[in-house]
């Protein structure tokens, strides 16, 4: 293949930052995309002709590429951005005001004021939040959260200071009986030692001595389910994997946390990174893979900054690398790839696409990643938190790891409470703890407000109603009453809330989010939230019925022939409240 | 003489097909076994020539046990399964995915959509006036081609063509995301910019019009396109010595258009500039 590049030049900046790549092949053209992006906060005409010169890519192919990922701008724009939140649990707690505010001091969103409005950030349980973002010798981003306009005008205009020293913050940090949180908040999450001196490693020890076979036994016996959404059994994904002849194997651990409302990946990252390197040692190990990647949602400046330590440190004391932790055969190393803003990516086969260079569109399975995954190879993609179980799992082992939780939803699991809540956050709780209880944990609904709907699952999950609070918080039970515990989001609503627009963003986030490649997905979402823009606003097609029975129809056909995940529940949640809180009667009205 | 490549002897799978016991060579699709069956499955982005897209979902048909619809055109038989075509669930999926293309794109040229349409009963109108379409001005940037966007489905199959199925030249690709997402050169450039080479092969598998020849654009604008009074006259092409088919559409003792049997096992459809264009010295009377 001859390439034909544009007659343009890159400036000498972004020539400098993209000749660091040595034509090592396509993988790399989202870290150069990104690498130009940090550089100067843009691709221009010359920088994306000369990312495609070194790395040898038709010039088509990468502007694909470029244009599929919202932190990119294919557009000239200043150096320095803020993307503000306005997604579920911001738009519960301000955001509308803080953009009004915004576009009245800085103009409507966009390049040229500097904000931008942005899809969930992942930082819910301090909502309202943005990300400030300053283009560089040394890029600089700051998650601001929880944030007002006074501090984002400022930011906008002065830059983010660079990743500051924050710990992780949980609300049950350092009670008794936690597993999965033990650590958050309470060690320093850049320090091997701290994460020794509290058990770290000695998980990977018992698995080197169980070898591969023991390990996946012990987590078949688990009962371990992923936690990402699907709930597969991890035990069988792994055994798939390794059974497999075809080398190499791959390990991909999918932290493209974006459903909104979900942000518990990023705090087991930012508290106890360690543990998420750990575990994919471990999962490399059983599933024979001598590389892992991990895939991590670009909206996440601080956990990216101590996973590259952690990585590091690792690697300095051989948890990394050759012969690990003097096992002689047995190598493993673990490459960070950061996202670039979008929510498809999280999907298991859309984050192989993103990883190899190409736009991140599911594929079609079968082929299941289990036999073709990353670069055509056997994968193993398993949830951060899913991960962070198995050293749960192997240190106490697995009959007391089933002995958590209910038959079959066993162990802890994590959930996301944000929105109009007392003491939002991580919670960790065991399988079975009821809906109530949770939201006992985390202190209910502010004081003098009724609780009006709780959202489980996220954009992707559905609602339930303050007289099902006595629902035990299992995949069976969930699944039993018609709903989903997706990625553990209990997003809480009370009087207050505008459920009609809290929809309508549900709408539009599938709209923008779809990758565009199935039909009933791409024009779906966009006639979904045409409807609900209708049936919200009381200006029927001709009556609310019609409009119901399109919203029906459309979803069903989302439902039963998109490709992924994303389309096939791109209508759940607005099915759920059409139904089960009874929004379609009140739209009626 | 023509080799035919005949491949290994396959063995057979049974499959149960709308009630009815069938057998189909083992790797075959649940298309290849409708086909078989004289059952007609309406499709859009497959090719003949190309590997699945699996992206319009038109094709969609029921297998027991699944949880979502599957695409026939890309599924292989397995023993033991049990198809239905013809259920109210695709009949929906089938009815609700052809109103979404209507309503969204221009299918005047798109051929069977207007029957597919009415034996399902779709009506892509009732998503209202005002729903969102991907209208927009018609393409002409080089004397041979036009795109006209506004009847693009997002098939993949011009991209497919262009890149590593046939062409290698990576002229296009889809840009952007979602209902945005359009076929695009580099920034948008006008053909001659890119690196197109003008082989016509995205043309060849497009199903909607949205590319076409000029000639044939030109000849339908003034109203001069006859499909019916042309002839089809399949010759070797005289410019080299790959022997690849050409098939002249002729109207009016004039060539309109140039393709190539897909079943053409030197070409497979596919042509370069010379055997597609390079035609009008032809006609120098």
């Amino acid at each position: 293949m001859d390439l034909k590049l544009l007659d343009v030049e890159p400036s000498e900046a972004e020539r400098v930052v993209v000749d660091l790549f040595t034509g090592t092949g396509r993988d790399q053209l989202l870290p150069a995309l990104h690498a130009v992006n940090d550089r100067v906060g843009w691709i221009s005409q010359g920088a994306l002709n000369h990312i495609c010169r070194v790395l040898h890519v038709p010039p088509a192919e990468a502007y694909g590429v470029a244009s599929f990922y919202s932190l990119f701008s294919l557009t000239e724009r200043p150096a320095k951005i803020v993307h503000v939140c306005v997604d579920l649990a911001c738009q519960v707690n301000g955001a509308k005001a803080l953009c009004d505010r915004l576009t009245d001091e800085l103009g409507p969103a966009g390049a040229r004021s500097g904000w931008l409005r942005s899809p969930c950030l992942g930082v819910c349980e301090k909502a309202p939040a943005a990300l400030a973002f300053e283009a560089g010798e040394v890029a600089k981003e700051q998650l601001l959260a929880p944030t007002h306009a006074g501090e984002v005008i400022a930011v906008a205009a002065g830059g983010p200071s660079p990743v500051d020293g924050e710990r992780a913050e949980v609300p049950q940090a350092g009670a008794a009986g936690l597993r999965l949180l033990k650590r958050v908040g309470v060690v320093d999450p850049e320090s091997l030692d701290d994460y020794r001196a509290t058990g770290g490693y000695a998980a990977l020890r018992t698995a080197l001595l169980l070898g591969p076979s023991g390990v996946i036994r012990e987590v078949t016996d688990a009962k371990l389910m992923g936690r990402g959404g699907a709930a597969f059994p991890t035990g069988r994904k792994w055994d798939a994997t390794a059974r497999r002849p075809v080398r190499p194997h791959y390990l991909v651990c999918n932290a493209d946390e974006s459903e909104p409302g979900t942000f518990k990946d990023r705090l087991l990252m930012e508290g106890d990174p360690f543990a998420v390197i750990e575990s994919m040692t471990i999962a490399g190990f059983a599933a024979g893979c001598s590389r892992g990647y991990l895939y991590l949602r670009g909206e996440y400046p601080r956990a990216l900054h101590l996973l590259r330590n952690a990585i590091a440190r690792a690697r300095e004391r051989n948890f990394l690398g050759e012969n690990i932790m003097g096992h002689e055969g047995f190598s493993f190393d673990i490459e960070i790839r950061r996202g670039a803003g979008a929510y498809i990516c999280g999907e298991e086969t859309a984050i192989f696409n993103s990883i190899e260079g190409f736009r991140g569109e599911p594929r079609s399975k079968p082929p299941f990643p289990v036999e073709s995954g990353l670069f055509g190879k056997p994968t193993v993609v398993n949830n951060v938190e899913t991960l962070v179980n198995v050293p749960v799992i192997l240190t106490e082992g697995c009959e007391a790891y089933t002995r958590i939780g209910t038959e079959a939803s066993t162990g802890p699991k994590l959930f996301c409470l944000s929105g109009n809540v007392s003491r939002p956050g991580v919670y960790e709780v065991p399988f079975g703890t009821t809906l109530g209880e949770l939201l006992d944990l985390a202190g209910g609904v502010p004081p003098g407000r009724e609780l009006r709907a709780v959202l489980l699952g996220g954009a992707a999950g559905g609602f339930v109603r303050p007289d099902e609070l006595d629902l035990p918080l299992t995949m069976e039970d969930a699944r039993a009453a018609g709903t989903t515990l997706g990625s553990g989001v209990v997003l809480v609503l009370d009087d207050t809330a505008d459920l009609g627009s809290f929809l309508l963003r549900i709408a539009a986030f599938f709209r923008d989010e779809s990758c565009g490649q199935c039909v009933p997905c791409r024009i779906g979402t966009v006639r979904q939230e045409e409807a609900m823009h209708r049936l919200v606003g009381k200006r029927p097609l001709s009556t609310s019925a019609e409009d119901l029975q399109l919203l029906r129809e459309v979803g069903q056909v989302m439902r039963d022939s998109s490709i992924c995940g994303l389309g096939q529940t791109a209508w759940n949640a607005i099915e759920s409240a059409l139904d089960r809180l009874g929004y379609a009667e009140e739209a009626a009205s | 003489m023509t080799i035919v490549e005949i491949g290994l002897p396959k063995r057979l799978v049974e499959l149960t097909l709308d009630g009815e016991s069938v057998r189909v060579p083992e790797g075959a699709t649940i298309l290849d076994a409708c086909t078989a069956q004289g059952k007609s499955i309406p499709t859009l982005c497959y090719g003949d020539t190309l590997k699945p897209a699996n992206a319009c979902r038109v094709c969609m048909v029921e297998v027991e046990g699944a949880r979502t619809l599957v695409p026939s055109c890309s599924r292989k038989v397995e023993p033991g399964m049990v198809v239905r075509t013809d259920s109210e669930r695709t009949r929906h999926s089938r009815k609700l995915v052809l109103e979404l293309l209507g309503s969204a794109t221009d299918l005047s040229t798109t051929p069977h959509v207007d029957e597919w349409m009415s034996a399902c009963g779709a009506d892509p109108a009732r998503f209202g006036p005002d729903a969102a379409t991907v209208a927009q001005p018609i393409k002409v940037d080089n004397p041979l081609y036009v795109r006209d966007l506004g009847k693009c489905i997002m098939c993949y199959k011009c991209v497919d063509a262009c890149g590593d199925q046939w062409q290698n030249t990576f002229a296009i690709s889809v840009a952007g995301r979602g209902f945005d997402s359009r076929i695009s050169t580099e920034f948008s450039v006008p053909l001659p910019e890119s690196a197109c080479v003008y082989c016509g092969n995205c043309i060849e598998v497009c199903p909607t019009g949205a590319l076409s020849f000029k000639r044939e654009h030109d000849k339908r604008e003034d109203g001069t396109w006859d499909e019916e009074a042309q002839t089809q006259t399949t010759t070797i092409c005289t410019f080299c010595g790959v022997g690849c088919n050409l098939t002249l559409h002729v109207q009016d003792n004039e060539i309109v258009k140039v393709t190539s049997p897909h079943e053409s096992t030197v070409t497979h459809g596919n042509l370069c500039i010379k055997g597609r264009f390079g035609w009008q010295h032809v006609q120098n009377r």
